[in-house]
């Protein structure tokens, strides 16, 4: 008999593992609480470093996951722990007994409104890196900009926002989109607000030498309160900390790029197994080192942002160990093969 | 409205707003390079005039974007234009050039 394998999130991280378990012979049931599969992937346009099309990554992902049984719009109702296994009662009526749960819950945007000072949900003009990636699809709509302002860091290396630590792919993220606006609008004046410009990865240097090379303006400080004026534009006041001088511009969009917190559902999953939550809120690993992919809890495995902010290729590798993880684990614990 | 200097609290606030773009673009025709200063400060540090008095091709770049162009001409005039700072520039800047060329173009009448 095939072992069943339970994965909770349709994401990139959840799709990937689910494809090669399936490809190494398990029976795979994977559940996703939306309607579509995808998780973050599928409500972005274009990927940093490249400008990789986020559909054409996620259509290759599904690709790969022939033989998967899935259910969307479906909810964990329950979870118990029995001898070896878990048993898994989903919000579709379906009762799933399985030898290994993979956590792929992901993570949740942080909420801009909570940042007052910014005025979203004030202001039209203010929107968050999210909303710029629907109208990059063509969601929306938003008439032609003189000015633009990308803000770093929105909920993250905050104590006010309760988030100390740094999202680690908004700082790509901001350069990618202002590029792509700077493409749109060339008459724009482009200006990203940073603080330390965190662009660690392979080809990320270069994204950033091309911003500037367009004439992306970055200035370092903080954007710390934006008003309206009577024209119904944004005014925004930060420190050029460079030159330690106050700065003030008028701008007609300001984009927050609001950073990566735990996702309340996979929360809502955890508590039920009395996973434990680091500071940050996100799930703790085993260890932080030799089995990131490893819970507390025998036969629990994570992959990707429920862990912590990642990147999709670090989401990716990390959905690859989690597999080979659960095959060592079952081999070891069931005796099979 | 013209400024006639009694107002409360004259502002240091730098005003983006109305800071002078064409001249900065005019550089960038000629010096595209400008634009890859990635604020480190090298040039400062090796400048072999900021010794004596200061020198800074670092903040001259952000004064002219800020639109201050007599505190980045200041931040130059004592540039003796050894080169140093191009040899330590890690974006490949030629610096002694740019410097040459923000002289031409901003001290133009
Ligand atoms: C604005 C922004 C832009 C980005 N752009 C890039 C980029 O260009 N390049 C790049 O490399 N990375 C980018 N990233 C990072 C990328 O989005 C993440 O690495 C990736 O989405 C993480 O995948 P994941 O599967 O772990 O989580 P998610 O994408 O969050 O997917 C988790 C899935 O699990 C589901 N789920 C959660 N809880 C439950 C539950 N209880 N039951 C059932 N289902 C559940 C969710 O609905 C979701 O579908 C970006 C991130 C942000 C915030
Ligand atoms: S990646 Fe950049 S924008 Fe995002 S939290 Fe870290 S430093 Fe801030
Ligand atoms: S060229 Fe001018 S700015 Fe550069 S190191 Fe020499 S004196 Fe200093
Ligand atoms: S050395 Fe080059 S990159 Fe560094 S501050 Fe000077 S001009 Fe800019």
């Amino acid at each position: 008999m095939k072992n069943n394998i339970l994965i909770i999130g349709g994401g990139p991280a959840g799709l990937e593992a689910s494809g090669i378990l399936v490809k190494m012979g398990y029976n795979v049931i994977l559940v996703e609480k939306e309607k579509q599969l995808g998780g973050h992937l599928a409500k972005w346009d274009t990927l940093f470093p490249d400008g990789l099309k986020a559909e054409d990554l996620l259509k290759a992902m599904i690709k790969k996951t022939g033989g998967v049984k899935y259910f969307t719009d479906t909810q964990v109702q329950s979870v118990n722990i029995l001898n070896k296994s878990y048993n898994v009662i989903l919000s579709n009526g379906i009762t799933v007994l399985a030898d290994a749960v993979l956590l792929a819950t992901g993570f949740d945007l942080f909420k801009a409104e909570k940042k007052e000072e910014y005025g979203y949900g004030v202001y039209e003009g203010v929107i968050t890196n999210a909303d710029l990636e629907q109208y990059f699809k063509g969601n929306f709509s938003i008439k032609k900009p003189k000015a633009v302002g990308f803000v770093h860091c929105v909920g993250s290396r905050d104590e006010k926002a309760c988030n100390p630590a740094c999202s680690k792919v908004c700082c790509a993220t901001a350069v990618k989109q202002a590029c792509h606006i700077k493409e749109k609008f060339p008459q724009a004046d482009v200006f990203c607000f940073y603080m330390d410009l965190r662009m660690f990865g392979r080809h990320y240097e270069d994204l950033y030498l091309k911003a500037q090379k367009m004439g992306i303006r970055f200035i370092r400080g903080r954007v710390s309160e934006v008003a309206e004026t009577s024209e119904g534009r944004l005014l925004v006041k930060a420190e050029d900390t460079l030159s330690s001088k106050p700065i003030k511009v008028t701008l007609d969009t300001l984009v927050l790029m609001a950073g990566m917190r735990p996702s309340e559902s996979g929360y809502q999953v955890g508590h039920q197994l009395n996973l434990s939550v680091e500071e940050d809120g996100f799930f703790s690993t085993k260890d932080t080192m030799l089995s990131l992919q490893k819970s507390n809890l025998e036969g629990l495995f994570f992959a990707g942002a429920a862990t912590g902010p990642k990147t999709l290729p670090d989401t990716l590798h990390e959905a690859r160990s989690a597999a080979m993880e659960i095959d060592n684990y079952i081999t070891e614990t069931f005796n099979k093969r | 409205m013209i400024d006639f200097g009694f107002g409360l609290s004259p502002s240091s606030r730098v005003n983006l707003d109305l800071r002078d773009k064409e001249l900065f673009s005019k550089l960038i025709e000629t010096e595209s390079d400008a634009l890859k200063c990635m604020a480190c400060g090298s040039c400062t540090a090796s400048c072999s005039a900021g010794v004596f008095e200061e020198t800074s091709l670092r903040s001259a770049l952000l004064n002219l974007q800020n639109g201050n162009k007599e505190k980045a001409l200041n931040l130059l005039s004592h540039c003796m234009f050894c080169g140093k700072c191009t040899m330590v520039c890690p974006r490949g800047i030629n610096t002694r050039h740019l410097i040459l060329s923000i002289n031409k173009i901003y001290q133009a009448r």
